[in-house]
Formats: C-alpha cells, sequence, structure tokens
C-alpha cells in the first residue's frame, strides 16, 4: 500500500513538472465563454461582433497564457434570464467554463452573476448597464467594464442641464435595465435640481413609439429621456422625427445609444443627439488601428460593449498571466491591482465593487454635411474623466466596499 | 377642461387615432391571413416573413435600383405575391390533402428560414427607409399632430380592406373563390381551373402582406424582425374575428388597434398582452370568433 502511494505521489511529481506552466490552470485549458443575444434586438452592438473582440484579445497572447490555451466559446441567451442562468450553469458545471463574458440584458446578467458568485467563476459584464452589478448585487468576480447606467445618466443629465433642459420625461423600458436607468437619471437630474414631469413603461421589442411618444409631448418637458435601448431606441428616434418632436423644441436624450443604433437610424434621423459613449472607434491611432482589425472580421466598425469585450478579456488574460492561475480568487485580486492600459482604457483601474474607472464621452451625431462617410458618425463634445463618469464606489451599496 | 378618468380629451382622441392607424396594419395583415385560411385552408405563419420580405424588397429596391416609394408601392407586392405563388405551387400544393398541421409547420419552417437568411444579410439594427417627400411633414389637427404619412396609411389600408371584401362578397370571380372552396370538384366540372384560381389567392393573400410592408417601411426599420414582432397580434386578430371572415379580420383588426391605444393610455405596460386578454374571452365566449360560422 505504502509503495503504489509512493508511486502515486511520484507520478504526480513527474507530471507536475513535465508541465509545470499550467500546472495551475483548471483543467489546462482557459474557457472563456462568451454569452449574449445572437439574435434578437440587441445581437448587432453585441452578438458575434463580441466574440470576435474576445478572439482577438486571445491572439494577442497567441491563444495562450501561463502555458495553457486558450479558448472561446459563444451561446446566444436570447435575451431571457432564464435561458441565461441554465446556459451559464452549464458552461460552469459541465463545459469547462472558468469566464463568462458581455451577457448584455441587465436581467440576464444579473441571474449569470448570481450563480457565478457562487460557483467562484470571473464574469466579465460589458453589455449589462444595471448598476446593481456594481452595487447591491454586486461579485467579488464580476466586473463591470464598459459602461452603466450612472455613468450614462450622470454624463447625458448634466450636459443638457448645463443646456438649460431641466424638465424631463421618460420613455423607459419596461425591464430591469430600463428601469434601473430611469433611476439612476431621475437622481441625477433631482440632485442638479430638475424635475420630472412623467414617465410611461413600454414593452420590449416595441414596434410602435407613436403613442408614448404623444404622451411624452403633452408633458411639456423639455426632454424626452429615452431609457430604453437597440431596436427599442432607433424606432423611437425615428418616430420622434416623424411626429415632429424635435421641430418643437422638445430634446431627445437617447440614454443607452451605440454607433450601431446610429448606422440603423442614418444622420438624417439621428443627426444632433446626444448622449454618452464609452467607446469610439475615431479617437486615436490605437482605436483606430483595432477598430479596423475589427472592421475586416466583422463587416463594421465596433460598438463599445464589443470593444470592451476586447479590453476585458485582454486584463483578465493578463492577470492569468500574472497570477500564473486561474484560480477565481487570485485572478480577481490581480484584476483589482493591475492597471487596466489598452487602446480602450488608457490608465483605467478596477475598484473594490468591481466597477472599471476610465474615462466616457460626451457624444454628439453629426450631421449629413458634416459627416464625411460610412461610420464617421460622431463628435466628442468632450471628455468625462473617470473618476466624475462613475459612481463613487462608497455609494454604491456594494458590501465589498469598505 | 373636461377629462376623462384624468386624461384630457385632447390625448384620448390622439390616442384613438393612432390607434386606429396601428390597426390598419392588423387589419391589412390579418385580412390577407383571412383570404388564405378561408380559401385555401391553410394556416399561413410565413405572413410576418413576407410582410418583412415587402419591406425589404422597397430598401432593396430604393438603394440598388434608385426605384423610390411608389415604385415600390406597385412593384414589392408583385415580387411578394410571385414569391408567394412559387411557394404554393412547388411546397403548399402538396399538402392540401393533410391536416392543417403540415400547412402551419411547413409555413413556420419557411417564415425561420426567411427570416434567417435577412438576418443573417442585413443585421437586426435594421435599414433606414426614408418618407417619401410628397408625404413628409404633417398637419395640426388641434388635439395632435398628424404626419401626412400616417393619415395616408389609414386612407390606403381602409380602400384595399374594403375594396378586396367588395371583391370577395360581391363580385362574380369572388362568387367562383368562395364556391371553389365549398366544393371543388363541382367547381371543376364547371370549366374553371381550380388549382390556379387557388395559386393566386395564395399570391394575392401574400401580395397583401408585402404591400403592407412597403406601407410599414417608413415608419418602422425596415428589419428582418419586424414580421415577428406583429405576427402574433396578427393571428390573435384572426382568431378574433373568426378564422376565414373577411369581414371579422377588417372589423376586429382596427377594433383591437383602438383597444390597444386606449391600453396605452390607460396603463401602459400591459399594452401588448391585451390583445390576448380579448383572444381568450372571445375563445371562452364564441370559439368560432365573433364572425365566424361553427364548421
Amino acid at each position: 500500500m505504502r509503495t503504489l502511494l509512493l508511486a502515486g505521489t511520484a507520478l504526480l511529481t513527474l507530471a507536475g513538472t513535465a508541465i509545470p506552466a499550467s500546472a495551475q490552470v483548471s483543467d489546462n485549458v482557459i474557457r472563456i465563454g462568451v454569452l449574449n443575444d445572437r439574435s434578437g434586438i440587441y445581437a448587432d452592438l453585441a452578438g458575434e461582433g463580441s466574440a470576435i473582440a474576445a478572439r482577438m484579445a486571445a491572439e494577442e497572447f497567441g491563444n495562450k497564457v501561463a502555458g495553457a490555451p486558450v479558448e472561446i466559446v459563444v451561446a446566444d441567451h436570447q435575451n431571457k434570464a432564464d435561458i441565461a442562468a441554465s446556459k451559464a450553469r452549464e458552461w460552469v458545471d459541465t463545459g469547462g467554463v472558468d469566464v463568462i463574458a458581455d451577457v448584455p440584458n441587465s436581467a440576464a446578467a444579473l441571474a449569470v452573476q448570481g450563480i457565478t458568485k457562487d460557483k467562484k467563476r470571473i464574469f466579465l459584464m460589458s453589455g449589462p448597464g444595471a448598476t446593481a452589478l456594481s452595487g447591491a448585487q454586486c461579485s467579488p468576480y464580476g466586473f463591470q467594464w464598459t459602461y452603466d447606467n450612472y455613468a450614462m445618466a450622470a454624463g447625458t443629465g448634466r450636459a443638457l442641464y448645463e443646456q438649460g433642459k431641466k424638465k424631463w420625461f421618460f420613455v423607459t423600458a419596461d425591464y430591469a435595465f430600463g428601469q434601473s436607468l430611469e433611476e439612476e437619471t431621475t437622481k441625477m437630474v433631482k440632485s442638479l435640481g430638475g424635475t420630472i414631469v412623467g414617465s410611461v413603461r413600454h414593452p420590449l421589442g416595441t414596434s410602435d413609439f407613436s403613442s408614448f411618444l404623444l404622451q411624452a409631448q403633452g408633458s411639456g418637458a423639455d426632454v424626452i429621456g429615452l431609457a430604453n435601448a437597440g431596436g427599442d431606441t432607433v424606432n423611437a428616434v425615428k418616430q420622434a422625427a416623424e411626429f415632429g418632436i424635435t421641430q418643437a423644441g422638445q430634446s431627445l436624450a437617447g440614454l443607452l445609444m451605440f454607433i450601431t443604433d446610429v448606422h440603423a437610424l442614418g444622420l438624417q434621423s439621428a443627426q444632433g443627439l446626444m448622449f454618452t459613449e464609452g467607446f469610439y472607434w475615431d479617437m486615436d491611432d490605437q482605436t483606430r488601428e483595432w477598430s479596423k482589425k475589427f472592421e475586416a472580421k466583422a463587416g463594421k466598425k465596433p460598438t463599445m460593449v464589443q470593444a470592451g469585450v476586447y479590453s476585458a478579456v485582454k486584463h483578465y488574460l493578463k492577470a492569468v498571466e500574472a497570477a500564473k492561475t486561474d484560480d477565481a480568487d487570485k485572478v480577481a485580486a490581480k484584476m483589482r491591482e493591475l492597471p487596466v492600459e489598452d487602446m480602450f482604457a488608457k490608465k483605467g483601474k478596477v475598484a473594490a465593487n468591481g466597477r472599471m474607472f476610465h474615462d466616457m464621452y460626451l457624444a454628439q451625431v453629426k450631421t449629413p454635411a458634416e459627416s464625411k462617410g460610412a461610420w464617421d458618425y460622431y463628435k466628442i463634445v468632450k471628455t468625462i474623466p473617470a473618476d466624475t463618469a462613475f459612481m463613487d464606489p462608497k455609494q454604491s451599496g456594494c458590501p465589498l466596499v469598505k | 377642461m373636461v377629462s376623462l378618468l384624468g386624461i384630457p380629451p385632447q390625448v384620448l382622441f390622439g390616442q384613438l387615432l393612432l390607434g386606429l392607424i396601428n390597426g390598419s396594419f392588423y387589419a391589412l395583415l390579418s385580412l390577407g391571413l383571412a383570404v388564405i385560411f378561408g380559401m385555401l385552408n391553410v394556416i399561413n405563419f410565413a405572413h410576418g416573413a413576407l410582410y418583412m420580405v415587402g419591406a425589404f424588397v422597397a430598401w432593396l429596391l430604393l438603394t440598388y435600383a434608385g426605384i423610390g416609394y411608389w415604385g415600390a408601392l406597385v412593384v414589392a407586392p408583385i415580387v411578394v405575391g410571385l414569391l408567394g405563388i412559387a411557394l404554393e405551387k412547388t411546397m403548399l400544393s402538396r399538402l392540401y390533402k393533410l391536416d392543417h398541421l403540415y400547412g402551419l409547420l411547413l409555413t413556420f419552417g419557411l417564415a425561420l428560414i426567411l427570416e434567417g437568411a435577412f438576418r443573417h444579410q442585413y443585421g437586426v439594427s435594421g435599414q433606414p427607409y426614408p418618407i417619401p417627400a410628397a408625404l413628409q411633414g404633417g398637419q395640426n389637427l388641434g388635439f395632435m399632430f398628424l404626419p401626412n404619412y400616417r393619415g395616408w396609411v389609414i386612407v390606403a389600408s381602409l380602400v384595399i380592406c374594403f375594396g378586396t371584401w367588395f371583391a370577395i362578397e360581391r363580385t362574380k370571380l369572388g362568387a367562383y373563390l368562395r364556391a371553389a372552396t365549398e366544393n371543388p370538384t363541382l367547381v371543376q366540372a364547371f370549366g374553371i381551373n381550380v388549382p390556379v384560381m387557388v395559386s393566386l389567392t395564395y399570391g394575392f393573400g401574400v401580395a397583401l402582406a408585402g404591400l403592407a410592408g412597403v406601407l410599414a417601411a417608413p415608419i418602422y426599420q425596415v428589419s428582418p424582425l419586424m414580421g415577428t414582432n406583429l405576427i402574433i397580434i396578427v393571428f390573435a386578430v384572426v382568431v378574433i374575428g373568426g378564422m376565414g371572415s373577411i369581414l371579422g379580420a377588417i372589423v376586429t383588426g382596427l377594433g383591437l388597434g383602438l383597444l390597444e391605444g386606449l391600453t396605452k393610455v390607460f396603463y401602459p405596460e400591459a399594452s401588448n398582452i391585451v390583445v390576448f386578454v380579448v383572444m381568450a374571452i372571445v375563445l371562452l365566449i364564441k370559439p368560432a370568433g365573433l364572425f365566424g360560422r361553427e364548421r
């Protein structure tokens, strides 16, 4: 019996020395699962583009970190929290997935956050905006990377307030994300001294907004805040133009807009819109170069969500390399310790609540005359410095912040 | 100012008018479905996808051929109609002898294929389609601002709906059609080519969907998902109106549009389920639908 044990130990030691670098990597593979909407209304702003971005990050490491190969797997959560939860569970329990990335749709992300917290897996959120993800529902393993509803609300709310627009009416998507976005903007507007004159909740995936816009028009508000995303925002903006809402003097504020939305609307309908962005391809040489590579693979310029997936995956891989293990606790600590430095985030840092702090931008859509061609859509009106762009972690309500 | 349940009358009129506009789309789409079911006994699940194809044909014509809205209004329904006839001739016609379920499955599969193909090619965000120059701007009606284009949609769809109803219920051709549904063998014995008539009917029904697609293109994004959003409601409309009843489809379409408009004022969160609540109630009380006959 003793010889058997000894032999076993010797064998194990041998095996250990044979592949020393990956000895600390569970099942010898770093598997990154990109979970998002691949067919519904958020498929263009995340979708396959996010998977491409994740692969681009892995390729920069030669698809190998700490001696273990990096593998990217993808799945469609169809914007349903239950499908997202069961896919995440399947990936973690039987698929050997170490990291889940992206997950737009806050309802889906909240479900996945619960699972990754229990099972100790890193969760890199680029798509979801609910502030609860780095607030009351924060996790030691969850990182909210690209934007959040607070940042969107604060950036756009302040900019419009400075233009003297103080009375708001909300057209809100009726689920976790929209409600959270409305709540954050309401807080911001009220703290600046503005008022909320009304709001209306619409179901996700509404095609006709005329009724809601008419209510907004009749409310006497200065600003109609669109607390929705993707196809919903696009339809609302288009129909607002049809009903002459902006011509009549009310401003439209897309509280969460992506470059793909502007592309879908066309500059004719979208011109003049002002909103907060986390990323624009045409900012400097680095962003232009990366976006060109991305466009060659995806056929379009990246959204901030896709660029954020790249940045988050890259930072994760950097942390694994530095920690020489994929142990979630150690990697999460390394991720908080290392500065985030890439084409997406300059001098970014991860706070205790999992929020990644980086500069945000106030963008305004160009007029058709100003634009030089496809994807030349934004004027960056101002840069919102990282420390004022996001909520102070101490106020986030996250129990991890002491 | 008088107000009704806390809602000023201007807002209420405005919402009713908007409801009527949406109702026109429901009516136009459910009319095509009712014609197809009434004459062919096929539950055409591809209707929403063909509506989407109609909108895309309009967009493709504008983008690649420079043909504008008015041209598309003629060409797109013809293209969709021909596509429908091709589908009917090659696939659907083989299933008439079988249970309804097979037609339903076939058309559902076709819908998925069409939508998937367009999604693959054009993405989900959709393509912009401008409102034709002649219909830009709008009228101030005192209680609301009515874009000219929406006014045009109501007029156009009412004309088409009642034209179709008249053609089927009041003309000789319509009489042949109705007779062919009742007893195809006998009608064929009188020297009428029933299979050709059936193909044309299917073509006409889906051409109506294509036409609705063109009408919708300037209002909504031309997107592969636009049909899916609408088709379920349209089916509910047909079920409430009575499967195969043409007048039922028109009246119910407009009526439910109004009801939905009102819901958006009083309890917007419920606006996408109110139609189904009505459907459940109607099915409980009058299983054949409001205008349907018991078979």
